[in-house]
C-alpha cells in the first residue's frame, strides 16, 4: 500500500497564498525592510494591520478563544509568503506565546488571554533564552509572594521584544519550571534591543527587578516543560515555512539575473558553473517545501512531530543558508552591495538558523527520534 | 468511454483474471499468458497487443492490485528493458506485425531484451554515435560497438540505435532496430567495473545482418524512437516510493547501532544525512501526488540528481563509521574481476561494495552534470550553452 502523505493544497488554501502574496507585494517595498534593517525595533505597521484585518494572525487559533480555528497548515503558507519578503512583523513572536499559553494555561487563562493576541490587539512574545549554549539554563527566578508572584531575572535573545506589549517568561520556581505572563508596561520591567544580524526580526532583552505579577499570571501549576517545548516548535515549524519561501525567492532572484546578465557576449545563465548552482538552488528550495509542508501538516501529531520538526530546521535551514549564499555569488559584486536585496535574505538565513536552538541541537533531537 | 467507467472496466477484468487463474495455484508464466490476453499487460496498449486501450494511469491499478493478490509480477523487474521501455517503443512505433511477435513472448519472460545506445565514444551526447548500419537489399549490415548492456548475455533482443546517414547532423542521419542478439558476429562481453563485478557487457558487432523487417519506423527516424525508449524508462524506474529508513541509510542506522563510534560528532553527521535523505523522500511523494493530480512541478526532476550525491555521501560515511576496518575488505567479498558467470551469484552487500557502486550513481542515466543542464534549462528556462555541433554533418564534427 503506498504511503499516504499529503502535501496538495485545497483551492481555498492556493487562494490564501495569492492573497497574502499579493497584499505584501502591494505593501512591502524592499526599500522599506532595508531601511528597517538599521532600526532596532523594525516592524512594517501596516504591513501589521493588513494580517490582522484579513484575521490571519489567530488563522489556526481555536475560535473558542479568538481564532479563526483554521489548521497550522494556513499559518504556515503565510509564513512562507512572509518569508519571501522578509516582512518585519512579529507574528513569529505572537504564534509562540499563544501556542505556550494554550499548551500550559487553564481554560479561563486561554479565555482572557489568548483573544487579544489573536486578534493582533496585543503583541505577545515569547521570553525563554539566557544563555547563548546552554537553552536549559533558567536563572530567572519566581517567588511566591502575597497574592502572587515575584520575578526577577533577565531573558535574551527575545524576538520582538522591543515591540512588545506582554511576555510570555520561562522562570524557575521552588516548585519546578513554570511560565508567567507579564505585561511590558508592569514596573521593573525593562526592554532593551540587541543590535541583531537580521535587525529585521528584532531581538531584545528582558530585564525583571522584582518585578510582582497576580497569581493569575501563572499559567499552570504543574511542569510546564512541555509547554515550553510545543511553543518552540510551533515556531520552528513556523520559520521551516519561512525559511522555504526564502530560499524560493532566491532561486527565483537568481535565475532572473543569471538570464538578464551578459558578460562574454552570453547570458550568464547559459555558463554551466552558474546554471548549476541555479539547479542545486532548486533542489534545495524543493526538499525545504516538502519537509516545511510536512512538519506543518504534522505538528499536532505527538510522534510525527518528534522526527518532522528537527528535520524541518535541519534541512530548511541548510537550504536557505546555501540558496541565499548562492544569490550573493550569482549577482556577483551587486549582490554584496547594500543597495540589493540579497544581503537581507543571506542575514535573514543565518540568524533564523540560530533561532530557537542550534541546527545541531535539533540533529541530535532527530537521532533521539530515529533511534540512533 | 469515461473515466471511471475504464477503472470498472479495469477492476473487473482484474477480478476475472483472479478468479480464473488465481495466483497461488497458477503457474507464472501461465498467469502472465492469461495476463496478457486479458489485455492486463499494459492497459494502455491496444486490444490484442496486452492492453484494453484505456489510461494510462491505470496500470498503477493492476500493478497494485495483482501485488496485494500476491500474482507475479516480478517479470516487470527481470524484464524490465523488454517490458518497461521496448513494449512502449514497439507500442508507439510498431508495425502490428511486430507487435504480434515480440510482445507477448517478451511479456511471458520467453525472450528477454536488452537495450543498446551508448557507445564508447557516445556517452553524454548519445546522437554522436558511430554504430553504422549499411543497407544491402532487404537487410542491413551492422558494425560497431555499444557499451553498459546490462542483461545483453541472456537476452534474445536488442533495441539498438545505428548511423545511417553520416552526411546528416548527428540527430537526423539515425535509424532504429531490433536486433536478434544470438546472431552470428554480434560478440557478448562482461565489462568488470570498480566493484570487481560486471553488471553491463561491451557489445560488438561485426557484420551483423539485420533484416529490414526488424526496423522500427522509418529511416533516419531512430532519434524519436529512441526519444520514447527514454520516456519509457523515466516512467519505469522514476518515482520509486521507498518506505523510511532503507536503502543505504538504513544501513547507515544499523551499522552505527552495532557498531559506531558512537561520537556526538559523527551522531549528528549521521541525523543530518537522514534528514537529507528523508527530504528527498518526502519530495518524491510530493512528486507523485502532484504528478496525480495531474499538476506536475520541478518536484519530479530533482531526484536522480539528489539521490546520486546522497547516496555517494551515505556511503562514504558507513565505510569511515568501519573505522580501520573500513579499509579492509570483508569475508566473502573479492574485489577480483569475477568470472562472466558468477555475477548472478547474490552480491554481498557490504559498506565498501555499496561505496564503490555508489560512485556510478552520478554517471548512470544521466549524468549529474547533464541533470543539472536539464534543471537549469528545462525547469529554470535558462538559456542553454552554444552549440558547436549544430547543422553541420556527424561526419564533420570532430570526436575523441
Amino acid at each position: 500500500m503506498a504511503e499516504r502523505i499529503t502535501f496538495a493544497r485545497t483551492e481555498e488554501q492556493t487562494m490564501l497564498a495569492t492573497t497574502v502574496r499579493d497584499f505584501l507585494e502591494a505593501t512591502v517595498d524592499m526599500d522599506t525592510v532595508r531601511e528597517a534593517s538599521l532600526t532596532e525595533n523594525a516592524f512594517n505597521r501596516e504591513a501589521w494591520g493588513g494580517l490582522v484585518e484579513m484575521g490571519l494572525v489567530g488563522l489556526h487559533i481555536p475560535e473558542q478563544y479568538g481564532g479563526a480555528g483554521f489548521s497550522f497548515i494556513e499559518t504556515a503558507i503565510v509564513f512562507e509568503e512572509l518569508g519571501r519578503r522578509v516582512v518585519p512583523v512579529p507574528l513569529l513572536s505572537s504564534i509562540m506565546a499563544s501556542a505556550a499559553i494554550l499548551a500550559a494555561g487553564s481554560e479561563s487563562q486561554k479565555e482572557m488571554l489568548v483573544p487579544p493576541i489573536a486578534s493582533g490587539e496585543s503583541t505577545a512574545t515569547l521570553a525563554v533564552f539566557e544563555h547563548a549554549h546552554d537553552l536549559d539554563a533558567c536563572a530567572t527566578v519566581a517567588n511566591r509572594v502575597e497574592n502572587g508572584w515575584s520575578l526577577t531575572g533577565t531573558k535574551r535573545y527575545v524576538t520582538d521584544a522591543p515591540n512588545a506589549d506582554q511576555f510570555v517568561v520561562v522562570a524557575s520556581t521552588d516548585e519546578g519550571t513554570r511560565l508567567f505572563v507579564v505585561d511590558a508596561s508592569t514596573a521593573g520591567v525593562t526592554i532593551a534591543p540587541t543590535p541583531s544580524l537580521d535587525a529585521t526580526r528584532p531581538l531584545g532583552e528582558l530585564g525583571l527587578e522584582d518585578v510582582h505579577v497576580d497569581s493569575d499570571a501563572c499559567l499552570s501549576e504543574s511542569d510546564t516543560t512541555a509547554a515550553i517545548r510545543k511553543a518552540l516548535d510551533v515556531g520552528v515549524v513556523a520559520l521551516a515555512q519561512e525559511q522555504a519561501g526564502g530560499a524560493q525567492r532566491c532561486l527565483e532572484m537568481s535565475v532572473e539575473y543569471a538570464k538578464s546578465r551578459y558578460q562574454f557576449g552570453r547570458a550568464i545563465g547559459s555558463f554551466q558553473a552558474v546554471k548549476h548552482m541555479c539547479a542545486d538552488m532548486l533542489v534545495a528550495a524543493e526538499h525545504a517545501k516538502s519537509v516545511a509542508t510536512h512538519a506543518a501538516r504534522t505538528i499536532d501529531d505527538a510522534d510525527e512531530s518528534a522526527i518532522s520538526v528537527p528535520l524541518a530546521k535541519s534541512v530548511c535551514s541548510d537550504a536557505y543558508i546555501k540558496a541565499a549564499g548562492d544569490t550573493i555569488q550569482i549577482h556577483g559584486g551587486i549582490g554584496f552591495t547594500w543597495e540589493h536585496d540579497a544581503h537581507l535574505y543571506f542575514k535573514r538565513a543565518k540568524s533564523t538558523a540560530l533561532l530557537l536552538g542550534s541546527v545541531n541541537s535539533y540533529r541530535d533531537r532527530l537521532a533521539d527520534a530515529i533511534g540512533i | 468511454m469515461s473515466s471511471s467507467d475504464e477503472a470498472t472496466l479495469v477492476n473487473k477484468t482484474i477480478d476475472t483474471l483472479l478468479e480464473q487463474f488465481p495466483p497461488a495455484e497458477t503457474e507464472a508464466k501461465a498467469f502472465w499468458a492469461a495476463q496478457f490476453d486479458a489485455g492486463l499487460a499494459w492497459v494502455d496498449f491496444r486490444i490484442g497487443d496486452g492492453g484494453l486501450g484505456v489510461s494510462p494511469s491505470l496500470r498503477e491499478t493492476v500493478t497494485r492490485r495483482l501485488s496485494e493478490a500476491d500474482a507475479p509480477i516480478w517479470n516487470i523487474a527481470a524484464n524490465l528493458l523488454g517490458i518497461g521501455m521496448g513494449a512502449g517503443v514497439l507500442a508507439a512505433h510498431g508495425t502490428e506485425a511486430q507487435r504480434k511477435r515480440w510482445l507477448r513472448p517478451m511479456f511471458l519472460m520467453e525472450e528477454i531484451w536488452c537495450q543498446m545506445f551508448s557507445e564508447p565514444g557516445a556517452g553524454s551526447d548519445v546522437a554522436s554515435l558511430s554504430m553504422s548500419a549499411v543497407r544491402d537489399g532487404d537487410e542491413w549490415i551492422l558494425n560497431g560497438q555499444k557499451v553498459w548492456t546490462t542483461l545483453a548475455h541472456i537476452s534474445k533482443w536488442g533495441m539498438i540505435v545505428t548511423r545511417t546517414d553520416p552526411d546528416q547532423p548527428k540527430h537526423r542521419g539515425l535509424t532504429y532496430f531490433i536486433v536478434d542478439m544470438e546472431a552470428e558476429g554480434v560478440d557478448i562481453r562482461p565489462l568488470y567495473q570498480i566493484t570487481g563485478e560486471a553488471e553491463f557487457n561491451e557489445v560488438f558487432f561485426d557484420d551483423v545482418r539485420v533484416n529490414d523487417d526488424q526496423r522500427i519506423d522509418d529511416v533516419g527516424a531512430g532519434w524519436g524512437v529512441a526519444m520514447t525508449t527514454l520516456m519509457n524508462e523515466r516512467v519505469a524506474i522514476g518515482g520509486r516510493i521507498v518506505p523510511r529508513n532503507s536503502g543505504t541509510i538504513g544501513a547507515a542506522m544499523t551499522l552505527w547501532n552495532e557498531s559506531g563510534p558512537s561520537d556526538i560528532a559523527t551522531r549528528r553527521e549521521l541525523a543530518r544525512l537522514w534528514a537529507e535523505v528523508e527530504a528527498m523522500r518526502l519530495t518524491t511523494l510530493r512528486a507523485a501526488e502532484n504528478m496525480q493530480a495531474g499538476v506536475p512541478g520541478p518536484e519530479g526532476s530533482t531526484g536522480k540528481l539528489t539521490w546520486a550525491a546522497l547516496n555517494k555521501e551515505v556511503t562514504s560515511f558507513s565505510v569511515e563509521m568501519l573505522g580501520l576496518d573500513g579499509a579492509t575488505i570483508p569475508e566473502g567479498y573479492s574485489l577480483e574481476p569475477t568470472s562472466y558467470e558468477t555475477r548472478e551469484v547474490e552480491r554481498v552487500m557490504s559498506p565498501q561494495r555499496s561505496f564503490l557502486r555508489a560512485r556510478a550513481n552520478s554517471i548512470e542515466g544521466g549524468t549529474s552534470q547533464i541533470m543539472r543542464n536539464i534543471l537549469g534549462e528545462r525547469v529554470l528556462g535558462l538559456p542553454g550553452e552554444p552549440r558547436v555541433d549544430k547543422d553541420i554533418p556527424w561526419k564533420d564534427v570532430p570526436r575523441g
